[in-house]
């Protein structure tokens, strides 16, 4: 009976219950942003991309590198810090070379190679990346601000953080942006040309390698935009890069190769292990957060292996 | 029965002592013929041939270690097959190789790729689908409604391919090749595993592309009434050499071709 008291609670003051929810969203929103960039390499190469949380860390730790003006590796102040509109772009550009060097030097000569080898590769790269980014721009924690506002607002008796309204709209705004580029565009098409039938698309004239190049890249675009969200939000460290198993629940929800299954993934676990957090938690003195996802995961594993919106797992016997 | 005998002058493709193996298996041995611009031109013969091995040679899949390819009257690199199909080469598969995935329409529009402008479709503006993408799209959506309409496809635009039965998923892979407006289409058993009404609607289709396009077409067949109907020259590989070359009633009168397909002690 007990464990049924907090759904009177939830029914009693619905004004705190809709903010517990709401939270939750935006919490899944940010978990989203991670799991859309897993699921793009994921579509595009059956890849399951380890990296992705560590390519968000660096691309925040450039953004905030580029924006304080610091010269890497000596870690001095060059005097010329960028504004944040430019420090975007510059480390837009950046995203785009690193995912030039990953195809040339990580996948090319590991191309034709079994899934499980190339995910190993990203385990590879993850750590390089981390190191990498320590070397090039230091291992303390930093602060992130493009200019998002803040504050807050009351709708009725709810109140609302300006920023979880901006996060959730720019996420909103990528999956858009995301769908269109994969239904309606050459490059999108190419894409999914690619994950389907490697011979095909070679024979209507579709270079895998400039595709691969094309994908990272992407998912790049997609770490930056996460590591804005993340950085912006609780400073540039380390831990902005053990998100990425946060993503690993919404992955196994949503379905790796959905981009809708990522964001409405991300939505149910986070709203999920809020309710679970603020109703359960005392009841077990708290720290559901922490492992409520991958339960859910695992209930999913055992019952709907394929997630929400993956496609159907065949396999011939 | 055969069709007067049309004349071609102009040599699209020559293939000059091709040999290719695969470590000790030899699956082609100097083998030698050409594609008039404009022709029909099938190559037959027994199973393991080495048709299809041709086929790959001829568009890039497979790399002859002798001989050379003559194509456009230049001889040509060694290149990979997104490169012969930016050189007008187009080609199906003998087991459909479509995006399932997708529907017949984005099926037709990817093999549209090459024709679709890159500057106008770059990631970024592409990305945010600005005013020249989606102008750019509409060209060659309008294109590729233009073949759905010649293959009689229209009914099943929106459906994805895998769902389609095994003669449409053939007409529709046609049509993917068709978007990119080859110069030299491949035809890789286009009728195999179809009825008698789908290969006479795949035959029709076959001579109209060949004669509204005037694209030059290579294929691969093994139903023999079709092979000496449609097409105006016949190359016969047997154990990867050439055995016959000629117009369908020459080879078909040929000893070696009718002992291949016969069989005779060796």
């Amino acid at each position: 009976m007990v464990l049924f008291a907090p759904i009177l609670d939830m029914v009693d003051s619905p004004e705190f219950f809709i903010e517990v929810i709401i939270g939750g969203l935006v919490a899944g929103v940010m978990y989203s942003l991670v799991a859309l960039g897993f699921v793009l390499i994921f579509k595009a190469s059956s890849v399951f991309n380890f990296s992705q949380g560590v390519l968000a860390l660096f691309a925040a730790l450039t953004l905030v590198g580029l924006m304080d003006g610091t010269v890497p590796i000596l870690l001095i102040d060059s005097g010329f810090p960028l504004p944040a509109w430019a420090a975007i772009i510059v480390t837009g550009l950046v995203m785009v070379g690193l995912a030039f060097l990953i195809e040339r030097i990580v996948l090319r000569p590991l191309v034709n190679q079994d899934p499980i080898i190339l995910f190993m590769s990203t385990i590879g790269l993850a750590f390089v990346l981390e190191g990498f980014g320590d070397i090039l721009w230091g291992s303390e924690v930093k602060a992130l601000d493009v200019g998002i506002p803040t504050g807050n607002f009351l709708i009725g008796e709810i109140q609302l953080q300006v920023f979880d309204m901006w996060a959730a709209g720019i996420a909103a705004f990528m999956v858009l942006v995301l769908a269109v580029f994969f239904q309606k565009t050459r490059l999108g098409r190419a894409l999914r040309a690619v994950a389907d039938d490697h011979q095909a698309a070679l024979s209507v004239g579709i270079p895998l390698r400039n595709i691969w190049i094309v994908v990272w890249a992407v998912a790049g675009f997609v770490a930056l935009v996460a590591g804005i969200m993340w950085g912006s939000s609780s400073g540039v460290q380390f831990s902005l890069s053990l998100i990425a198993l946060k993503a690993l629940p919404v992955l196994i929800l949503g379905g790796f190769t959905s981009v809708p299954g990522a964001i409405v993934g991300g939505l149910i676990i986070g709203v999920g292990e809020k309710v679970a957090e603020v109703y359960w938690g005392p009841m077990v003195n708290g720290a559901i957060e922490n492992w409520f996802a991958y339960v859910l995961a695992l209930v999913f594993l055992l019952f709907r292996p394929q997630g929400l919106f993956g496609d159907k797992i065949i396999e011939r016997v | 029965m055969s069709a007067q005998e049309r004349v071609f002058n102009e040599t699209l493709l020559s293939v000059e002592n091709i040999s290719l193996s695969f470590g000790a298996v030899k699956a082609i041995s100097d083998v030698s013929f050409d594609i008039k611009k404009g022709e029909i031109r099938a190559i037959i013969g027994p199973n393991g041939a080495g048709k299809t091995s041709m086929l790959n040679c001829i568009n890039g899949f497979y790399h002859p270690q002798l001989g050379q390819m003559v194509y456009k009257g230049a001889v040509r690199k060694q290149m990979k097959p997104h490169e012969t199909a930016a050189n007008g080469v187009a080609r199906t598969f003998q087991n459909v190789a479509l995006f399932r995935g997708m529907t017949t329409l984005d099926n037709i529009m990817t093999g549209r790729n090459l024709k679709i402008n890159k500057w106008k479709t770059w990631l970024l503006a592409a990305a945010i689908f600005v005013g020249p993408t989606r102008d750019e799209e509409r060209v060659h959506r309008a294109f590729v409604e233009e073949i759905i309409k010649f293959l009689e496809i229209e009914a099943i635009r929106k459906t994805p391919v895998g769902r389609l039965p095994y003669g449409l998923q053939k007409r529709v892979e046609l049509g993917r090749a068709l978007a990119a407006e080859p110069e030299l289409l491949l035809l890789d058993e286009p009728m195999a595993g179809m009825n008698l009404e789908e290969k006479q609607d795949m035959c029709r289709f076959i001579l109209d592309v060949n004669d509204e396009f005037g694209t030059t077409i290579a294929l691969i067949e093994h139903d023999m009434g079709v092979v000496m109907d449609i097409s105006d020259r016949v190359v016969v590989l047997d154990h990867g050499s050439k055995i016959a070359d000629g117009t369908p009633d020459e080879v078909k009168k040929n000893q070696d071709v009718i002992d291949a397909y016969l069989g005779v002690p060796h």
